[in-house]
């Protein structure tokens, strides 16, 4: 297996696979994964009937892969697999995994949120969302800035 | 001195353009200079000075003071929401 796999793309996860996949080379002691989902918004009249993320290709793999780096400096860690999907998506539909294999559940924990605390304000991806009153893009929330700023103190 | 100029998101709307390759005239040399020099472009491009919007030179986040030279790539987005 790969140490390491970033992958931007239309297409959905197996997350069975994945944590399979991170688990597969023996060393690690504790995998953490999490999974992002498109949130309906159930029956209001600005509930998200469906989302489309946009990127900025290039910008956003070296982003990742900066965020990595930036994982591994602080924790001794084995295999980690970012998936982050773009197009149109649907309320349920998985948008993103992190996954992350380390020696012990702590280190494991903690870099897979570091990394989703990064890329939620530091990798180039935008959502808009489609509602019954029309289409908006979904603002950037201080409440993502604070849970990284956690990291940097 | 040519950059190839990219928009995304909110912006990309606003202006009505995904980008474009354009020559420099001298002392337009940073990223600050750039918002500037395309304002007299119209109201539509006072979107680009708003301070929440972010660049990237070379797909490297940067300040407005980063510097911008022949053949940089240099893009303009609102605050990222992904994940």
């Amino acid at each position: 297996m790969e140490l390491e796999s970033i992958s931007i793309r239309h297409a959905d996860f197996d997350v069975g696979a994945e944590v399979e996949a991170l688990s597969g080379a023996g060393t690690a002691g504790a995998v953490a994964s999490f999974v992002g989902v498109v949130r309906g918004g159930g029956e209001q009249r600005d509930a998200v009937l469906a989302m489309t993320l946009e990127h900025y290709p290039g910008m956003t793999e070296r982003a990742l892969a900066d965020i990595v780096v930036r994982a591994r400096q602080r924790w001794a860690l084995g295999g980690v697999r970012i998936i982050h999907r773009i197009g149109k998506l649907l309320p349920g539909e998985r948008i993103v995994f992190v996954g992350v294999a380390g020696r012990h559940r702590h280190e494991a924990f903690a870099a897979c949120e570091f990394i989703m605390d990064y890329l939620k304000t530091q990798a180039p991806f935008w959502k808009k969302e489609e509602t019954a009153e029309g289409a908006r893009w979904v603002d950037a929330r201080d409440s993502d800035d604070a849970a990284l700023a956690r990291w940097q103190g | 001195m040519g950059v190839r100029i990219l928009y995304f998101a909110s912006l990309r709307e606003a202006l009505g353009s995904e980008g474009e390759q354009l020559e420099l005239p001298a002392g337009v040399a940073s990223v600050a200079a750039l918002r500037t020099h395309l304002l007299v472009r119209g109201d539509a491009w006072l979107a680009l000075s708003a301070p929440r919007i972010r660049a990237a030179v070379n797909q490297v986040l940067v300040a407005d003071s980063a510097t911008v030279t022949d053949g940089d790539e240099v893009a303009f987005f609102p605050p990222v929401t992904g994940g």
